[in-house]
């Protein structure tokens, strides 16, 4: 898998364990559905990964417990992932959130626009598509109709508020 | 018109680029075929029978003679000197090379125009009354509208990846002239009892295999919640509506199995979290578009043209053009003038490079410069004056344009069918012309008034067959083309689906077919009835018996 934020490639700071024992002091993802006992085992960070038909309200409960998010995309053309991340982060979330699964470059700036902080991609596909690839995709259309949807200081520029300070 | 700032070029000049790099990929191997194939379809780019297709986008149907002349000038240099203009009122190429698509690309963008999203499972075009802005009986132009919507919904980077495309279409009149209720979202701008202009929305219409019509989901909506209250449509249709199956992913399904209360439920409640997180909506950007919009600099004229009236006792054929082809603008001595793309014979909407040349010269010497496309696959001049309509005719009449059928049974839409398109079942252009020379007789025409054929050659309907007055359906069946039949749709306010007449005929059966069906209604009529109404009077009984001859004598 090839982890990489707008920045680059990065190394995961989040272990998969064989059973919630070893999660004491570990930085420790598992599925949404194990949750609680993740939470209950006392991972030093706690990161799930949550299929994208979940509703956000699921997640409410956890949002400040959890260290991460990953939302799967279980193909590129399911969008569902994009609103579900909007979604989380209206609800206050401020953790990482994570896009899983097999994405093509293209659809980086519109994940990042929606929330998300970094994506997860399969080997398969990061050796078609390399980081240089994902990096360049973020810089080809900079300009946006949609208000309130990029973040930090590398999101495409609001045509609408370069329009209202004209 | 709206008129492009350097923004809107940008957007447009980057997303060629990005379209460039998506094609380099493709060929590089980077980006797998299946990746590259909604990447191309989202730009416009389809693969058909023969070649590949370019679906360019007409915002809300819109032209200036320049656009229209570039259009040619594409036509010319890389198809065969013609376009066919669809009812989404965009229009299509169907024979340039791929390697050529992005100079045509960058053609389009020298003139503000473009292919994105006229394909692809994201918003598509949104299209509005081919009249707009010259109508008599509009509450406002319904143009600002729809540009508004065009932007927000551009590159919209949470609504590119939906589980099926998404229509919206806006309208400002009583009567309904851009099948509101036959879009995933119907937008029309009302008044409230306070005076307020606002919009009523509809959802969940749509036609393809399963036909609905669009249902009520909110009454009033003031002005400057139109976006949001579409974001929360959007997402609640990006979240909810099936992935499992593209048959039943278009949101028309998600409100038919949950029902209209429980969405609209759905709707609500996401749009309230919507105005809570957002700052307080403004309409900042709609009064600049409406700005941009700003109407001609018409005359003041008397209601009544000498000049036409004398030219039209000269010239029976001018009479019978002025009779059919014009419609009431809302200006005193102006009229909204339809080029029927209807000749005899001819294919529905297409229209050669030397037409679009001649119409671009009428639109800029008569019309303010601008032209319609409606999605009735005609053209618009919509701001004549009536002293200048016996100039405009002999030009149309010069170059076969001046065909006066509209609304008649000759002016037919017909989608590309098994000439072109990939997913055809049946040829549908042949049997338009068949028709069309069938029912030429003018006086024949006449008599029989108002009615509507659409003839799709697939079951995805893209000529509208449902809600045609007469609905043509062709399919595959035993290796053969087959034509299955409807009668009684309707796209306006009484929205109505046809109902089947029998099982399909061979094409060389459906003319007289078509002469049965239309025999009934002539004997049956009463003073003052078309087709639609003797119809509704009798139901469809009458209909299938007489359609039940020809079924027989076939079978």
């Amino acid at each position: 898998m090839l982890l990489l934020d707008r920045n680059g490639a990065k190394p995961d700071p989040f272990i998969a364990v064989e059973t919630l024992d070893d999660a004491p002091g570990k930085n420790v993802i598992d599925a949404f559905a194990s949750v609680d006992a993740l939470l209950a085992a006392g991972p030093a960070q706690a990161a799930v990964l949550a299929p994208n038909d979940l509703d956000a309200e699921d997640f409410a409960p956890y949002l400040d417990r959890l260290a991460l998010i990953a939302i799967r995309f279980p193909s590129a053309t399911d969008g569902r992932g994009f609103s579900l991340a909007r979604q989380l982060r209206r609800l206050g979330y401020k953790g990482v959130l994570r896009a899983s699964g097999p994405l093509f470059p293209d659809q980086f700036p519109q994940a990042l626009a929606c929330g998300f902080d970094e994506v997860e991609i399969p080997d398969a596909n990061a050796a078609r598509q390399p980081v240089a690839q994902w990096l360049a995709a973020l810089n080809r259309v900079t300009l946006s109709y949609q208000r309130d949807y990029a973040r930090g200081a590398t999101g495409p520029a609001s045509i609408l508020d370069r329009r209202a300070r004209s | 018109m709206y008129a492009y700032d350097e923004l809107d070029r940008q957007i447009v000049r980057e997303r060629v680029a990005q379209f460039a790099s998506q094609v380099e990929r493709r060929l590089d191997g980077s980006l797998t075929e299946e990746e590259f194939r909604p990447l191309r379809l989202k730009n416009g780019v389809y693969l058909q029978l023969h070649a590949y297709m370019l679906r360019v986008a007409i915002p809300y149907g819109g032209l200036s003679s320049r656009q229209l002349r570039q259009l040619a000038l594409i036509a010319e240099k890389y198809d065969r000197g013609y376009g066919h203009f669809t009812t989404r009122t965009n229009i299509q190429f169907n024979w340039p090379k791929l390697r050529e698509i992005p100079a045509i690309l960058g053609l389009l963008a020298d003139v503000d125009m473009h292919a994105i999203q006229t394909s692809g499972n994201c918003i598509r075009n949104t299209t509005t009354d081919c009249f707009a802005g010259a109508a008599f009986d509009e509450i406002e132009d319904p143009r600002p509208t729809a540009e508004w919507i065009r932007q927000w919904s551009t590159l919209h980077p949470e609504f590119d990846w939906l589980g099926r495309k998404f229509k919206i279409a806006v309208t400002a009149t009583q009567q309904d002239r851009a099948v509101l209720r036959g879009h995933d979202v119907g937008v029309r701008i009302v008044r409230n009892a306070a005076g307020e202009t606002g919009y009523r929305l509809y959802v969940g219409g749509g036609l393809g295999r399963t036909p609905m019509e669009g249902k009520l989901v909110r009454d009033f909506l003031p002005r400057a919640e139109l976006l949001g209250y579409l974001e929360a449509i959007l997402r609640v249709y990006n979240l909810e509506g099936r992935r499992d199956n593209k048959f039943k992913a278009r949101i028309k399904i998600l409100v038919h199995e949950i029902g209209l209360e429980a969405f609209r439920a759905q709707v609500e409640a996401e749009y309230s979290k919507v105005v809570a997180a957002a700052p307080a909506p403004d309409l900042r950007e709609f009064e600049r578009i409406t700005a941009s919009f700003d109407a001609p600099d018409f005359a003041d004229l008397p209601e009544v043209s000498r000049k036409l009236e004398q030219a039209q006792a000269a010239d029976p054929d001018l009479a019978q053009f002025v009779a059919r082809n014009l419609f009431r603008h809302k200006k005193k001595g102006y009229v909204a003038l339809t080029i029927s793309l209807k000749s005899i014979g001819g294919a529905p909407g297409d229209a050669t490079a030397e037409q679009m040349r001649a119409v671009a010269d009428l639109a800029e010497q008569f019309s303010f410069d601008q032209v319609r496309v409606s999605y009735k696959q005609n053209l618009v001049l919509p701001h004549v004056r009536r002293d200048d309509v016996p100039e405009i005719f002999a030009v149309l009449k010069a170059q076969g344009l001046a065909t006066p059928n509209v609304d008649l049974i000759t002016d037919i839409i017909c989608c590309p069918g098994l000439d072109y398109c990939a997913l055809a079942t049946a040829r549908s252009i042949p049997l338009a012309q068949t028709l069309s020379r069938h029912f030429a007789d003018p006086d024949k025409q006449k008599e029989i008034g108002e009615l509507s054929i659409k003839i799709s050659g697939c079951i995805n309907a893209c000529a509208h067959h449902h809600i045609a007055n007469i609905g043509i359906l062709g399919l595959e069946k035993s290796g053969g083309e087959s034509y299955q039949i409807t009668i009684g749709g309707d796209p306006g306010d009484q929205y109505a689906l046809g109902e089947l007449l029998g099982p399909g005929l061979p094409a060389s059966a459906v003319p007289e077919a078509i002469d049965r069906v239309i025999g009934v209604y002539l004997d049956a009529r009463r003073q003052g009835e078309t087709f639609i109404e003797t119809y509704r009077r009798l139901g469809v009984t009458p209909f299938k018996a007489a359609f039940k001859e020809i079924a027989d004598a076939v079978a």
